[in-house]
C-alpha cells in the first residue's frame, strides 16, 4: 500500500510540474472563431508559431469587453492577444483594460513605406490597438426562400411585407443605428440623434416592433446557421462568414450592403499579460502585409495598403471598401461614452 | 404480473395495461435522445439532421469524419486530457477526505452529527451558479482562478457529498464490533481504520470515488467561471461548441461519452453485487 | 458511601472515555470540515459580503466624498466640493480609472455614465489650477447634467462602502427621496424572473411526477429480471452527461430538427414548430435531464411496499382508484416528498440546460446571475441575486431535511 501511494505522489508531483510548465510557455490569443478564425489561423498564427516557436492556444470568444473586464479587475488575466472590434475599442481603452502598444515594433510594408504611412489612418489611431481588417455589418437573406426580395434596413424592420424571423446580435450596438436608420434617421445623424433621450427612445420603440421575431445570437458563427437551418429568414452578419458560407458552402444567401456598418478589428494586448512581450511580437507580425492579405479570402480588408498586390482582385467587389458610400462608418468613441447606459437599458428591454 | 388475478374486472386490465404503456412511454422519452445521437454524429455532412441518403441508408451518407476531427483538433485533445486528469485528482482528494470523514460521521457518538451531515452535503444542493460566483470572487485571492490546482479544488468539494453518502451507506452494513474490538486490542483508530474499516468498505469507497469522478468529468458551470484557456475540459468545449459552432463532431464526442457511462454502469453494477456479497458473509 | 464513590468515579471515567470516543470521530471529520470551509463556505460567505459591501468609489474618489459630507442633497453641492470632483475626476482620466467610476456611477443613477465619461475625456486636457479655481463651471460647460443635483447625489450615494441597493435592484425597489423605499420604475424585472423560475421549476416538478410515477411503480411491481433491465434504460441517461442529453434535445427539437423532420414528413404540421430555444425546448429537456431524480426515490420506496396491501383491498372488493388513494400513496410519501422535493431543488438553481435550449424566453434566475457576472460586470448585483436565491433553496433544504433527512438520498 505504501510503495502504491508514493507511486501516485511521484506521479502526481510529475503531472503537476510538467502542466505548471507547459502553462509557462504558451501564450493565449483569442479571436471570433469561425471562418473568420480559420484565416487567421492559416495566416497569421500558424505561420507565427512556426516562425518563432511560440505555443498558442488560440481561443474563440463572441466580442465584447466584458470577458476582458472581468480578468484584469479580478487581477487574474488568461488571455493575452485579443482580436476586439474598434466599436468596443475606445471603451476598452479608456477604461484601462488594454495595454499601449508602441507603434515603432511595427515593420514597415512589404514595399517599404513606413507603417505609419502604409496603415489606413483609422487602423494605427487608437494606442490601444492595431488594426486587422475592415470589415462590415450587413445583412442578409436565402436567395432560395420565395417571395419578394429584401433591399434595405427599412425592409429589415418591415415584418408584414416581409414576414419571418430577424436574427440580430445580443447587444445594443449596430442594433440601435439600424433602427434609427429604419425609422427615417439619415446616416449621418445617427448618433447625434442616438446621444438624446429622444432618440434612444425612438431607437427602442423601433426595435419593439419586431422584437416578437428576432431570434437573438451571442456569437457571429451562428449568423449563417440561422440562416442556413431556416432558424431565421434575414439575420445580421459579419459580411465575411456570409461570403465564406456563399464561395465555400455553395449556400444561395445573399448580402445586402444598404446602411452596412462598417469597422475595423484590431489585435490589442491585455493588460497584465505576463506574455506581453511575446504579445508585442506577434502582432508586428500578424500586421505585416502577408499575413494582412490573407484576411480577403473571408472577404475582409486588409488596413495595410501595401497589402494589395497580394490580394486576388476578384475578391474586390466584396469588400466593405467597395460599398463605403451605402455604409455608416461604427463610432467607438460614441460607445465608449454610452456603451454602458445603453447596454443597461437593452438588457432591461430585453427582459421585459 | 403474467397472469392477471382472476377478481381483475375489464377496468382492472384496462388500468394494468395503460399503466403498462405509460412506463413504456416514458422509457422510450429517457432513452430517445440518448439513442438518436449515436447515427447523427455519423454524418457524412455537418449537420445535426438525418439527411435523405442517411434514411436510405446509403453508406455514402455516413462517415466517421466527426471522429477523426476530435482526434486531430488539438483543443479537443487537450480537453480530454484535461477531463481526465482534473477528474482523476478530485476524485482522489474527495474520496480520501470523505471516506475518512464518513468514517466519523458513521459513529454513533458524532457530535452535532445531523448539522455537519447537512453541511457536508449541501455542495450538492446549492446552485452552481452560486458556487460559481464565490469561487472566483474568493479564489481570485489565492491566484487559484485559471489554474489547474483551483479546479481540482473546486471539484473535490461537489464530489464530496457523493462520496459521504456511498461510503456512509457501505458503513451502515459495517460491523461496528470490529473496530472497537481494534481498538480495545490496542491499535490506534489510524491503524484500525487502514487494516480493518477500509478492506471491508473499499467496494463503497470505488463507487463514491467514480461518483466525484464522473462528477467533475461531467461539469460545466464551474469550469466556465474558474478555468483558463489551458484548463478547457470536454463539457467546457462541448458547451462553447453548441453556443457558437454547432457541428457534428460535438455529437462524435457524445457518443464517445455514452460508451464512458455505459463502462461506469457496469462497473458500478459490479462494486453494487460485490458489496451486497460482503455483507452477505457478515450476516 | 463506598459504593457511591465508586459510582463517581464510574461515571467519570465512562464520561471520559465518552468525550474521547467523540473527538475521535470528530478528529475524523474535521480534515474535511477545513476543507469544505476552505473551498466551498468561505467562497459563498465572499458572495454574502459581497452583495453588501462595495468600497470601489470610496476608494477612487475619496476627496470629493469628504468635501461632499456636508452637503445637504437638495440644492447644488458647494462650488469647492464641484471643483475637489473635477481635480479627482481628471485624475481618473489621467489613471484610465475614469470609466470604472462611470460605471459605478451609472448603477446609482442610469444615463450618468456617459456625462462622466465624455467629461472626463474634456477635463484630461484641462490646467489643474485653473480646474481648482472654476471646476464646478468647467463641469457645468461639458455637459450641462453637472448642474442637476441628481447626478451628484448619486456620486455621493454610490460612495457608501456597506450599501443595501443591490438588494433593492434585486427586489426590484429603490431608495426613495424622502428616504423609505419605492417600487422602481418601469416592469418589475427580476421579481418576474424569481416567479418564472420558480413557475418553470414546479412545471418541471410535475411533469416528472406524472412520467415518474407511473414508471416507478411499474418497475417496482415487474418480475426482478425485467425490471433490471428495464431498470438500465433509467440509469444510463442518470449517467449520461449533462451536455450530452442537452445537446441531443437541440438535435431533436431545432428547426431542422429531427421532431420537426416527422411531423412535417407524417403531414402532421405544414411548416416547422419553433420549438427550440424557447421555456417549452427548456421544460422539456429538463424534465428529461432530472426524471431520474424522480423515480429512484419512488422506486426503493416502492419496492418495500408488499404487493398484498393493495391486493387484499381489491379482492375485497374496494375500487382500484380509492384503493390506490387510501393505501399505496400514503405509503409511497417518503420517495414522494424525497423525489419532489429534490427534483424541485435542483431545478430552481438551473443554468447549463436554460442557457443552451432556452433562448430568450426560457432563462432562469441562475442565467441572469451568470450574465451579470460575464456580461455586464455588475458582480454586486449577482451576488446579491444570487443571495436571494441561495436563501430560496436553503430553506427547501432545510425542509427536505426535516421531512427527509438530507442523509438519505440515494443515488442509483
Amino acid at each position: 500500500m505504501k510503495t502504491k501511494l508514493k507511486l501516485l505522489a511521484g506521479t502526481t508531483a510529475l503531472v503537476l510540474a510538467s502542466l505548471a510548465q507547459a502553462q509557462a510557455e504558451s501564450m493565449t490569443v483569442v479571436s471570433f472563431g469561425g471562418a473568420y478564425g480559420a484565416a487567421q489561423k492559416e495566416h497569421m498564427i500558424d505561420p507565427f508559431v512556426a516562425e518563432t516557436g511560440n505555443e498558442i492556444l488560440f481561443e474563440d470568444y463572441s466580442g465584447g469587453i466584458a470577458e476582458i473586464k472581468a480578468q484584469v479587475e479580478a487581477g487574474n488575466v488568461q488571455w493575452d492577444v485579443v482580436d476586439i472590434e474598434t466599436i468596443d475599442l475606445e471603451r476598452a481603452c479608456s477604461e484601462g483594460l488594454l495595454e499601449v502598444i508602441p507603434q515603432d515594433i511595427l515593420p514597415a510594408g512589404d514595399d517599404g513605406v513606413a507603417a505609419a504611412e502604409d496603415f489606413v489612418p483609422e487602423a494605427i489611431a487608437s494606442e490601444c490597438g492595431v488594426g486587422v481588417i475592415v470589415w462590415s455589418i450587413i445583412f442578409a437573406y436565402n436567395g432560395a426562400a420565395e417571395g419578394d426580395k429584401p433591399a434595405t434596413i427599412a425592409d429589415f424592420f418591415d415584418t408584414e411585407k416581409f414576414p419571418g424571423k430577424r436574427a440580430l446580435r445580443k447587444r445594443p450596438q449596430v442594433n440601435l443605428e439600424w433602427a434609427l436608420i429604419a425609422d427615417g434617421v439619415a446616416p449621418a445623424d445617427v448618433y447625434s440623434v442616438l446621444a438624446t433621450e429622444e432618440g434612444q427612445a425612438r431607437a427602442f420603440a423601433k426595435l419593439d416592433t419586431i422584437k416578437n421575431d428576432i431570434v437573438w445570437f451571442d456569437s457571429w458563427s451562428q449568423a449563417p446557421q440561422l440562416l442556413n437551418d431556416g432558424g431565421a429568414s434575414m439575420v445580421q452578419s459579419a459580411n465575411g462568414r456570409i461570403f465564406s458560407a456563399i464561395k465555400e458552402d455553395g449556400k444561395p444567401f445573399e448580402i445586402v450592403w444598404d446602411s452596412h456598418v462598417y469597422d475595423l478589428d484590431v489585435w490589442a494586448v491585455v493588460a497584465g499579460s505576463e506574455k506581453k512581450d511575446t504579445a508585442f511580437e506577434f502582432i508586428s507580425y500578424a500586421t505585416g502585409s502577408k499575413p494582412l492579405a490573407g484576411m480577403a479570402d473571408v472577404a475582409y480588408g486588409p488596413t495595410r495598403k501595401s497589402s494589395t498586390p497580394y490580394v486576388d482582385a476578384s475578391v474586390n467587389e466584396d469588400l466593405p471598401t467597395a460599398h463605403l458610400d451605402q455604409g455608416l462608418k461604427a463610432d467607438g468613441i460614441f460607445w465608449a461614452d454610452f456603451g454602458e447606459t445603453l447596454g443597461e437599458r437593452f438588457n432591461e428591454w430585453m427582459l421585459k | 404480473m403474467k397472469h392477471l388475478p382472476a377478481y381483475f374486472t375489464f377496468w382492472h386490465i384496462l388500468g394494468h395495461y395503460s399503466l403498462k404503456w405509460t412506463a413504456y412511454l416514458v422509457l422510450a422519452f429517457l432513452m430517445l435522445p440518448i439513442v438518436i445521437i449515436v447515427p447523427l454524429s455519423f454524418n457524412a455532412e455537418p449537420y445535426f439532421t438525418f439527411t435523405d441518403g442517411m434514411l436510405a441508408l446509403d453508406p455514402a451518407a455516413y462517415s466517421t469524419r466527426w471522429y477523426q476531427a476530435i482526434f486531430s483538433d488539438a483543443n479537443w485533445l487537450l480537453s480530454i486530457k484535461n477531463s481526465f486528469l482534473i477528474g482523476a485528482l478530485a476524485a482522489t482528494l474527495s474520496t480520501v477526505l470523505g471516506t475518512i470523514a464518513a468514517v466519523g460521521l458513521s459513529s454513533p457518538v458524532m457530535p452535532f452529527k445531523r448539522l455537519i451531515t447537512a453541511l457536508l452535503l449541501s455542495p450538492m444542493i446549492v446552485p452552481l451558479i452560486i458556487i460559481a460566483a464565490g469561487m472566483f470572487f474568493f479564489y481570485t485571492r489565492f491566484n487559484l482562478v485559471g489554474s489547474y490546482a483551483g479546479l481540482v479544488i473546486a471539484h473535490a468539494a461537489l464530489g464530496v457529498p457523493f462520496v459521504i453518502i456511498t461510503v456512509t451507506a457501505t458503513l451502515s452494513g459495517f460491523d461496528r464490533s470490529l473496530y472497537n474490538a481494534g481498538i480495545s486490542m490496542g491499535a490506534s483508530p489510524v491503524k484500525v481504520f487502514w487494516d480493518v474499516v477500509i478492506p471491508l468498505i473499499r467496494p463503497g469507497v470505488i463507487s463514491g470515488g467514480l461518483f466525484a469522478f464522473v462528477t467533475s468529468f461531467d461539469e460545466v458551470v464551474l469550469v466556465l467561471f474558474l478555468a483558463g484557456p489551458e484548463q478547457r475540459t470536454i463539457p467546457r468545449q462541448m458547451f462553447s461548441g453548441l453556443r457558437e459552432q454547432i457541428n457534428p463532431t460535438i455529437l462524435a464526442v457524445a457518443t464517445l461519452l455514452i460508451l464512458i457511462s455505459i463502462a461506469l454502469l457496469v462497473t458500478l453494477e459490479i462494486l453494487r453485487r460485490r458489496s451486497e456479497r460482503m455483507r452477505g458473509t457478515e450476516f | 458511601m463506598t459504593p457511591s464513590a465508586l459510582d463517581a468515579n464510574d461515571t467519570a471515567s465512562a464520561r471520559r472515555e465518552l468525550r474521547r470516543r467523540k473527538l475521535t470521530a470528530f478528529l475524523f471529520v474535521a480534515p474535511l470540515l477545513l476543507f469544505l470551509v476552505f473551498a466551498f463556505v468561505a467562497p459563498i460567505a465572499t458572495m454574502l459580503v459581497r452583495s453588501v459591501y462595495h468600497p470601489v468609489v470610496s476608494e477612487l474618489i475619496p476627496e470629493t466624498l469628504e468635501a461632499l459630507k456636508d452637503w445637504d442633497g437638495e440644492a447644488l453641492p458647494p462650488a469647492e466640493a464641484r471643483a475637489v470632483f473635477a481635480a479627482d475626476l481628471k485624475r481618473l482620466a489621467g489613471e484610465r480609472l475614469s470609466g470604472k467610476l462611470a460605471e459605478e456611477i451609472n448603477r446609482a443613477l442610469p444615463g450618468s455614465s456617459s456625462t462622466i465619461k465624455a467629461s472626463a475625456r474634456k477635463l484630461g486636457r484641462m490646467d489643474d489650477a485653473e480646474l481648482a479655481s472654476a471646476g464646478g463651471a468647467i463641469l457645468a460647460a461639458a455637459d450641462a447634467a453637472w448642474e442637476n443635483p441628481k447626478i451628484w447625489k448619486a456620486i455621493r450615494d454610490a460612495g457608501a462602502a456597506y450599501t443595501p441597493d443591490y438588494y433593492l435592484t434585486a427586489l426590484d425597489l429603490e431608495m426613495a427621496d424622502g428616504g423609505g423605499v419605492q417600487p422602481r420604475d418601469g416592469a418589475k424585472i427580476y421579481v418576474d424572473l424569481y416567479t418564472k423560475t420558480l413557475r418553470i421549476a414546479l412545471y418541471i416538478t410535475v411533469l416528472t411526477l406524472i412520467g415518474g410515477y407511473p414508471l416507478a411503480y411499474y418497475l417496482a411491481n415487474a418480475e426482478s429480471k425485467n425490471a433490471n433491465m428495464l431498470m438500465v434504460f433509467v440509469l444510463l441517461p442518470f449517467w449520461t452527461s449533462l451536455l450530452v442529453r442537452t445537446t441531443s434535445w437541440i438535435a431533436l427539437l431545432q428547426t431542422s430538427g429531427v421532431v420537426n423532420s416527422v411531423l412535417t414528413g407524417a403531414g402532421i404540421t405544414r411548416s416547422p414548430l419553433e420549438m427550440l430555444y424557447t421555456q417549452f425546448s427548456t421544460v422539456l429537456a429538463m424534465t428529461h435531464i432530472l426524471m431520474p431524480f424522480m423515480i429512484l426515490p419512488l422506486y426503493s420506496v416502492m419496492k418495500g411496499i408488499d404487493p398484498s396491501y393493495m391486493r387484499a383491498a381489491m379482492s375485497m372488493g374496494s375500487k382500484p382508484i380509492p384503493a390506490f388513494l387510501k393505501i399505496y400513496l400514503p405509503m409511497t410519501l417518503p420517495g414522494l416528498s424525497a423525489g419532489v422535493l429534490l427534483v424541485f431543488i435542483i431545478s430552481v438553481g438551473y443554468y447549463i440546460t436554460p442557457a443552451l435550449v432556452g433562448g430568450t424566453d426560457g432563462q432562469m434566475i441562475s442565467n441572469i446571475i451568470a450574465f451579470h457576472m460575464q456580461q455586464s460586470n455588475n458582480w454586486e448585483l449577482a451576488a446579491a441575486l444570487g443571495s436571494l436565491l441561495l436563501a430560496m433553496i436553503l430553506v427547501l433544504y432545510w425542509v427536505y431535511d426535516r421531512f427527509v433527512g438530507a442523509g438519505n438520498i440515494k443515488l442509483g
